[in-house]
C-alpha cells in the first residue's frame, strides 16, 4: 500500500471513531443540531442522516459507478422497512432471522424486477423502475390483509427486538447502529467498485459496444450491481424502521426515489463520499427548512414570499434545478476543483455515458 | 352486459387522459430524448387555473367550462415553452441533466402549488349536463366520459393533420427519424423542440381540465398520479410513437378498469405485469423502432 492510499483511509477511520464517540461528548451546533450530541434527539437526526447517506451511496453505486438511471430504487429500501415490520409483527422470529429473511426477499425482489428492467437501457430504464416502484407503493397503500398498514404506515412491533434497542433511553445504540449501517454500506460499495464485476459495469457505462466486443457480459455485470445496490438500499430500510420505530408508505414511493436522486446530484455522482455528504446536507436542509417554514419570521412575510419559503420541497426542488444547471459536479465536483484534483470524474461526464440513447445514436450509420 | 359497456366508456374516458399526457411525453421523448417529468405539473396548473377561469365565469355554464378547457390548454403550453426557453435549452443535448432539471422543476412546482392552493382536493362542478348519464345499451354512462373521449380524439386528429400536412409537421416528424440529417439539411431543429415542448403542453393542460372533471376534483397531486401510467402507456406503445401512445393509452385503460372490476382491484398490477411483459417480448415497445 502506498502512502497517498494510507492517508485518507486513516483520516477516514478517524472520521468515523469520532462519530462513534459523539454520544458520549457533549457538542452543540446550534442552528444544525437540536440540542448537544448526547441528547436522544440530536442522535436520532444524526442516526437519519447516516440511513439516508448509506441509501444515497447504495445510489451512487446504481448511477454512479453502473450508469443506471433508476427512478424505482425506493422499492428496495421499502422492502426492507415493510419487510421486516411485516415479519416481527406477524411472526416469532426474533430480529436477527427476520433482518436475514428481509435481505434475502429484498434481493429475490432485486434480482426479478432488475432482470426484466435491464432489457432496456437510458431513459426506458428508468420509466420501467418507476413502473416497478409505483406497483409496490399502490400495493403498500392498498394494506393488503392488513399488512402494511395502508396510509398509516407500519409501527415497529417491539417485542422480538432486543431492549438495547428500543425506546429514546437508547437511542445512542440505534445511533451506534446507523454508524455501522454507513460503514457497511460504504465498504461494500468500495469493494464493489474496485471488483472485476465493478468495473466491467463501469466499463459498460462508457462504452457497452466495445465491452461486448470484449467477449464480456455487460448484462450480467449490470444486474450485480443494480442488485448489490438494492440490498444496500434495504439494509438501509431496515434501519429506518428501527430508527423511526415505524415506516409509512413515502419510503416506497416515488417520492423517495426522486429525493435520493437529489442527495446524489447535489453531493455529486460518482463520489462516495459525495454521496455521504449529500445525503447528510440534504436530510438537515430538510429538517431547517421545515422548522424555519413554521417559524414567526416566514408568517409574517408578505404572500408571495411566504408561500414559497414555507414549503421546504419548494426550496430544495429549486435549489435542485440550480446545482444541475449550474454546478453539474455537485459538492465533490467543486471541491475537486478547488482543489486542483483532476482524479475523480466530474459528475457531467458520468450523467453523460448513462445516457444510452446518445451513444447508440453516435454508432448508428 | 350493461356492465361491459360500462367499463368500456370508462376505460375509453380515461384512455382517452392518458393518451392527452402520454401523447406530448412520447412526441416530446421521440424529437429530443427527454423524460419530461414536469409534464404532471403542467397538467395540475392547466387544471388549477383552468377551474378558476371556470368560477370566475360560472362553473355550472358551458362557457365556463368551454373557458376552463381554452385557459388550461394555453396555460399548459405556455409553462411548457417557458421550462423548454429556460430551462431545457441551456442544457442541450444532456439528456439525463435535463431530466433532471424536469424531476427539480416537478417537485418545486408541485410543493408551490400546494404552498397556494392547499394539499386537499377541491371538489369541482361543471355544467349540469355533464353530471347525468345517457344509456347505452342499458348501461349509464356519465356524459362527461363522451367529451373526454370526443376532446381526445380531436387532439390526435389535430396533431396527426399537423405533423402530416404542415412543414413544421414535417421537421418534426423528420428529427424524429434522423436529427442529424435534419440540421445538415439547414434546419434548426430547435425550433421545432420549443414546439413540440407548446404542443405537448398544450395537450397535458386540456388533459388536466379534463382529468378534473373525470374525477371530480383538482388537487396539486392530480398530475403526479396520471403521469406514471402515461410513462407506461408510452413505454408499452413505443417511446417517440403518437399512434403506439394512442394505441396503448386505450389498451392500458381498458385492461386497468376490466382488471379493477373483474380480477378485485389488481388493475394497476396488471398493468405492471403487461409492462414487464412487452418489455420480454418486444423491448421497443408495440410501435417502437426495432432497437
Amino acid at each position: 500500500m502506498r502512502i497517498s492510499k494510507i492517508v485518507p483511509a486513516g483520516a477516514g477511520a478517524a472520521f468515523v471513531v469520532l462519530l462513534a464517540v459523539l454520544p458520549l461528548l457533549s457538542v452543540s451546533l446550534p442552528g444544525i443540531l437540536p440540542g448537544p450530541t448526547y441528547t436522544p434527539g440530536a442522535l436520532q437526526l444524526l442516526a437519519l442522516c447516516m440511513v439516508y447517506a448509506s441509501l444515497a451511496l447504495s445510489y451512487n453505486l446504481l448511477l454512479g459507478t453502473g450508469g443506471l438511471l433508476s427512478f424505482g430504487h425506493a422499492l428496495y429500501f421499502g422492502c426492507g422497512a415493510y419487510g421486516l415490520g411485516i415479519l416481527l409483527e406477524r411472526t416469532d422470529l426474533s430480529l436477527w432471522p427476520a433482518f436475514g429473511l428481509t435481505l434475502l426477499a429484498a434481493g429475490v425482489i432485486a434480482v426479478v424486477t432488475g432482470a426484466v428492467s435491464l432489457r432496456v437501457t437510458g431513459i426506458p430504464f428508468a420509466m420501467v423502475t418507476l413502473a416497478f416502484a409505483q406497483a409496490g407503493s399502490v400495493l403498500v397503500r392498498r394494506n393488503p390483509g392488513g399488512l402494511t398498514g395502508g396510509e398509516e404506515g407500519l409501527s415497529l412491533a417491539t417485542e422480538h427486538v432486543p431492549d438495547a434497542l428500543v425506546g429514546v433511553v437508547h437511542t445512542r445504540n440505534l445511533y451506534w447502529a446507523a454508524l455501522a449501517v454507513v460503514v457497511v454500506a460504504y465498504l461494500v460499495v468500495l469493494w464493489m467498485d474496485r471488483s472485476r464485476v465493478g468495473h466491467v459495469a463501469a466499463a459498460a457505462r462508457e462504452n457497452e459496444l466495445r465491452v461486448r466486443a470484449l467477449g464480456l457480459q455487460p448484462y450480467t455485470a449490470k444486474l450485480v450491481v443494480f442488485v448489490v445496490g438494492g440490498l444496500i438500499a434495504s439494509l438501509s430500510g431496515v434501519m429506518y424502521l428501527l430508527l423511526q420505530s415505524g415506516t409509512v408508505p413515502r419510503s416506497v414511493g416515488a417520492d423517495l426515489t426522486i429525493t435520493v436522486l437529489v442527495m446524489v446530484v447535489l453531493g455529486g455522482v460518482g463520489s462516495r463520499w459525495g454521496a455521504i455528504v449529500g445525503g447528510v446536507l440534504y436530510t438537515l436542509l430538510n429538517q431547517r427548512l421545515t422548522l424555519l417554514a413554521g417559524s414567526d419570521a416566514v408568517e409574517s412575510l408578505p404572500a408571495v414570499l411566504h408561500v414559497p419559503l414555507s414549503e421546504p420541497m419548494f426550496i430544495l426542488g429549486a435549489l435542485f434545478v440550480l446545482v444541475v444547471l449550474f454546478v453539474p459536479g455537485g459538492i465533490a465536483g467543486t471541491a475537486a476543483k478547488l482543489t486542483g484534483r483532476g482524479g475523480s470524474r466530474s459528475g457531467t461526464t458520468v450523467l453523460e455515458t448513462a445516457d444510452s440513447e446518445r451513444e447508440l445514436e453516435e454508432a448508428r450509420p | 352486459m350493461s356492465t361491459i359497456v360500462l367499463l368500456l366508456a370508462t376505460g375509453l374516458g380515461l384512455g382517452a387522459l392518458y393518451f392527452l399526457v402520454a401523447s406530448g411525453l412520447s412526441l416530446i421523448y421521440g424529437l429530443m430524448h427527454v423524460l419530461n417529468f414536469a409534464h404532471g405539473a403542467f397538467l395540475t396548473l392547466g387544471a388549477l387555473l383552468g377551474y378558476a377561469a371556470a368560477l370566475r365565469l360560472d362553473a355550472t355554464s358551458w362557457p365556463g367550462f368551454i373557458a376552463s378547457i381554452l385557459v388550461g390548454a394555453l396555460v399548459g403550453a405556455g409553462v411548457a415553452t417557458l421550462t423548454e426557453l429556460l430551462l431545457i435549452r441551456p442544457l442541450y443535448e444532456r439528456h439525463i441533466e435535463q431530466v433532471l432539471v424536469t424531476v427539480g422543476l416537478s417537485l418545486a412546482s408541485v410543493a408551490l402549488f400546494e404552498g397556494i392552493w392547499g394539499t386537499d382536493p377541491t371538489f369541482i362542478r361543471g355544467p349540469a349536463w355533464l353530471d347525468e348519464t345517457t344509456g347505452i345499451l342499458g348501461a349509464r354512462v356519465p356524459n362527461d366520459r363522451f367529451v373526454i373521449i370526443g376532446v381526445a380524439a380531436l387532439v390526435l386528429l389535430a396533431i396527426v393533420v399537423f405533423l402530416r400536412r404542415t412543414r413544421y409537421g414535417m421537421i418534426i416528424r423528420a428529427g424524429v427519424e434522423n436529427r442529424a440529417m435534419v440540421t445538415a439539411l439547414g434546419i434548426d431543429v430547435r425550433r421545432s423542440f420549443t414546439l413540440v415542448f407548446a404542443i405537448g403542453g398544450a395537450a397535458a393542460g386540456l388533459g388536466g381540465v379534463l382529468a378534473a372533471h373525470y374525477f371530480g376534483y383538482v388537487s396539486p397531486s392530480l398530475g403526479g398520479s396520471l403521469l406514471i401510467f402515461a410513462f407506461i402507456v408510452t413505454v408499452i406503445g413505443g417511446l417517440g410513437s403518437l399512434t403506439g401512445a394512442a394505441v396503448a393509452s386505450v389498451l392500458v385503460a381498458l385492461l386497468q378498469q376490466f382488471a379493477n372490476y373483474y380480477a378485485g382491484g389488481t388493475g394497476d398490477f396488471v398493468i405492471v405485469l403487461a409492462l414487464a411483459g412487452v418489455l420480454l417480448v418486444r423491448p421497443s415497445g408495440l410501435m417502437g423502432k426495432a432497437a
